[in-house]
């Protein structure tokens, strides 16, 4: 066994801190979240230029990465600084399914993606589909030589930005069946698309994509018809990955600010971290913390492995980090008291990072009940 | 021992349901449904105080001397939660039921003439001046100043206070201030009443997590306050203040607001689908939930014993604490289930509009912005005294210390 980063993975993890700790403070992200889209065009087009893009895809891809610990050092970076710009959308979820299914004229997608050109969304979950992957009901019918969309994505985000949108679609079977989904590469100014967009409370933008009879040619699918229900799952458990590395990198900030706050802070004559009931709080958030790391470990280094211990391995973290991230978010606030309530102070937003990402790819509880059945199997 | 409550008791709730049913307007339910309150605007509260008023109701605390109703703490518990239940506008605290209680016991003859018959007309609005940016947990430490003038018929105050709860609806706040420096802390603190129209007096907003105004900073430089607005005497502030604070901690239980919280929590579960079944049939948040559905309903005995011994005239002691740390931990745990019902869709962000369409967010499970109010939330943990402050206190006390 060896934990350590290899040279490269350690030079970009160097190199992307401390971009970002010059460069995406808390006014800078609070001024971002406040404006119209959401996101920084011009940070966006500086980590393409650092290569963050480039080392979320394999080298056949295009890239000089995507590994599941290229994920885990990019995505904990990301989160260590509460950054809101849609990485994981663009390039892991959509960017991702392009380059594991597109043929010649589709992948070539993949290279704008990577300099920074191309913005990308992942339309798949529906109204009524919560976490679950194979319901999908929007459906695609032949009509002629094209193909015919129709349905409601939800909670799509980066749908707004997105110049092209991947669109899961129904061709056969009943909607919780995993044979019959297609999916579809579409650009987002195609009409019948329709963009209802909001803000999030996590920051970065979502909309509710309506399909009404949107027309694209058959070259407009992706992989195989009726046959990419398992690239969607593989591609939301590297998504996972990098959100759980994500999500790590978040309440290691969370800590740390605690630990700080704790030290200075001070009432009744002395520092509030001298207070014993509050020191060991502290010491619990930071044996999670340990939990928490070796958890993003444990799927990262099987994000390469067989269907089932990649699954095993992405329902256990979930799981954890889902666990883990509420008692570092909820004991973060308590500690700090009314300071961390307010939307200036920094806790604030990495505390909404942590608690939203259970609401993404599945919460506590999906995984719990997924890792159950996967075991069983 | 007798579980249920007395005919007497029993009628009086059927009033009370019966004037929610008839008085409260549909526009002020929705709010509350819709959003807990948080879009609930200065004339929508004030709408709700005057309906109360003219049913005599608004200020069921008070002595029947002042034009209060005297209910006893069990009335008082049916009316929270019946109104709780019927989502009513919660009564702004502030003047009701801490400012006055204070005022009744300590305030002079002409102060009560004054300021109560004010505070029942809507024509103030008053919120409190007690936390400090230095100043939390560590109430006593307060570092705002107050002193008199050489004509002697002002105080000059100086300083600042924090976490005002809808400071900016109003024009009167009463205020802890330091009057004397040279003695033990608790000593030296008196209890002003202020003018927010006085020079010298900056509002300014603090934005919650959530994206909510509700509490602010308030900052005075110079500001002069005759003296009469002293309370009671100078430098006995502190245990004024100490007094409001045990009327701060009534219904600090909000045994209302969790069985209403649960019950949107069960709504929610029932019409959510996960794996294929409805979110309620899956055995892990149904544990949960039963978890704290099971806590609850032992809470609301506790609530009630405690309320049954003050209603026989004895004051809660650390039993308040106990409420407000058990009250809180299960509030937020019915947040934390009702936000994980929503699934996906907790993720807009409710203070926002939707663009290209009139609807609201998307919702369609009618749960409104779950996940906002988990996060607004976690403050109940905090304020009021913080959970750790109230176990300090339970321990101190029931330990001998």
């Amino acid at each position: 066994m060896n934990f350590e980063l290899t040279e490269e993975r350690q030079m970009l993890q160097d190199t992307l801190r401390r971009f970002l700790r010059d460069r995406y403070d808390t006014a800078t992200r609070n001024t971002i979240l406040d404006s119209e889209t959401g996101m920084s065009g011009e940070i966006w087009n500086e980590l393409a230029e650092l290569g963050v893009i480039g080392a979320l895809f394999t080298e056949e891809q295009g890239g000089f990465g995507g590994k599941g610990f290229d994920l885990a050092v990019v995505f904990e970076e990301l989160g260590r600084a509460g950054v809101v710009e849609p990485v994981l959308d663009t390039a892991v979820l959509a960017g991702g399914l392009v380059a594991d299914l597109g043929n010649e004229t589709q992948a070539a997608l993949v290279e704008e993606i990577i300099a920074g050109g191309c913005q990308m969304a992942f339309a798949h979950g529906e109204p009524r589909s919560r976490y679950d992957l194979n319901l999908v009901q929007t459906s695609a019918k032949a009509d002629g030589d094209n193909i015919v969309l129709n349905g409601h994505k939800a909670v799509v985000i980066n749908a707004e930005a997105a110049d092209h949108l991947v669109i899961s679609a129904r061709e056969s079977g009943e909607p919780g069946d995993e044979a019959g989904i297609s999916l579809f590469l579409v650009p987002a100014d195609t009409k019948g698309i329709t963009v209802q967009g909001y803000a999030l409370l996590a920051g970065g933008r979502a909309a509710e994509v309506m399909l009404d009879d949107v027309t694209v040619p058959a070259s407009a699918r992706l992989g195989k018809a009726g046959g990419v229900f398992g690239a969607i799952e593989a591609r939301t458990a590297a998504a996972s990955v990098a959100q759980c590395a994500e999500t790590l990198g978040a309440m290691e900030t969370a800590t740390a600010l605690t630990k700080d706050y704790l030290m200075t802070r001070k009432q009744f004559g002395r520092p509030i971290g001298t207070f014993q009931a509050l020191a060991h709080r502290m010491s619990d958030l930071l044996i999670e913390m340990e939990q928490a790391r070796s958890a993003v470990i444990n799927a990262a280094g099987h994000l390469e492995g067989d269907r089932k211990t990649r699954e095993v391995n992405v329902s256990a973290t979930k799981n954890l980090m889902g666990r883990a991230g509420r008692l570092v978010a909820e004991d973060s606030i308590q500690m700090h008291g009314g300071i961390a309530m307010t939307q200036e102070y920094e806790l604030a937003h990495i505390a909404k990072r942590i608690i939203m990402s259970d609401h993404r790819f599945g919460d506590t509880d999906h995984h719990l009940e997924r890792f159950i059945a996967l075991a069983a199997a | 021992m007798d579980l249920n409550y007395t005919d007497e008791e029993k009628a009086f709730r059927e009033e009370v349901r019966r004037f929610l049913a008839e008085k409260l307007p549909k526009e002020l339910r929705d709010k509350v449904a819709g959003s807990d309150g948080d879009t609930l605007t200065k004339a929508d509260m004030e709408r709700w105080h005057g309906i109360l008023n003219a049913q005599g109701w608004l200020v069921p605390n008070w002595p029947k001397k002042f034009g209060g109703a005297e209910w006893n703490a069990v009335q008082k518990h049916i009316f929270e939660e019946e109104a709780a239940a019927a989502d009513a506008p919660r009564i702004v605290p502030f003047g009701f039921s801490m400012l006055a209680p204070v005022l009744h016991k300590f305030g002079s003859q002409e102060q009560n003439d004054y300021w109560l018959p004010r505070m029942l007309n809507g024509d103030d609005w008053w919120c409190q001046g007690y936390s400090e940016p230095g100043a939390g947990s560590d109430l006593a430490s307060l570092k705002t100043t107050a002193v008199k003038n050489e004509a002697g018929t002002h105080y000059v105050v100086n300083g600042q206070k924090t976490w005002t709860t809808l400071g900016q609806h109003a024009n009167m706040i009463f205020c802890l201030v330091r009057t004397n420096k040279d003695v033990k802390q608790q000593e030296g603190i008196s209890f002003l009443l202020i003018d927010m129209n006085t020079p010298g007096i900056e509002v300014r907003p603090i934005i919650l997590l959530d994206g909510v105004h509700e509490v602010n900073e308030v900052w005075f430089t110079d500001v002069e306050v005759p003296v009469e607005n002293l309370v009671g005497e100078e430098n006995k502030g502190w245990t004024y203040a100490k007094y409001l604070l045990t009327h701060e901690r009534t219904n600090i239980a909000g045994v209302g607001f969790s069985q209403a919280g649960l019950n949107t929590v069960k709504r929610l579960a029932k019409s959510e689908i996960a794996n294929g079944k409805p979110l309620i049939q899956n055995p892990h948040y149904a544990a949960r939930v039963a978890q704290v559905e099971i806590d609850l309903k032992a809470m609301a005995t506790t609530n009630m014993r405690i309320i049954s011994k003050a209603a026989g005239g004895g004051t809660p002691g650390i039993e308040a604490s106990m409420l407000k740390v058990k009250g809180t931990i299960i509030r937020q745990e019915i947040n934390d289930l009702a936000r994980r019902a929503a699934g996906v869709y907790a993720m807009p962000f409710a203070s926002e509009a939707v663009d290209g369409s009139n609807a609201g967010l998307p919702d369609p499970l009618g749960a409104g912005p779950v996940a906002a109010k988990y996060f607004n939330n976690r403050k109940l943990s905090i304020f009021g005294g913080s959970n750790e402050i109230q176990r300090g206190i339970i321990a101190k006390v029931s330990m001998g210390g």
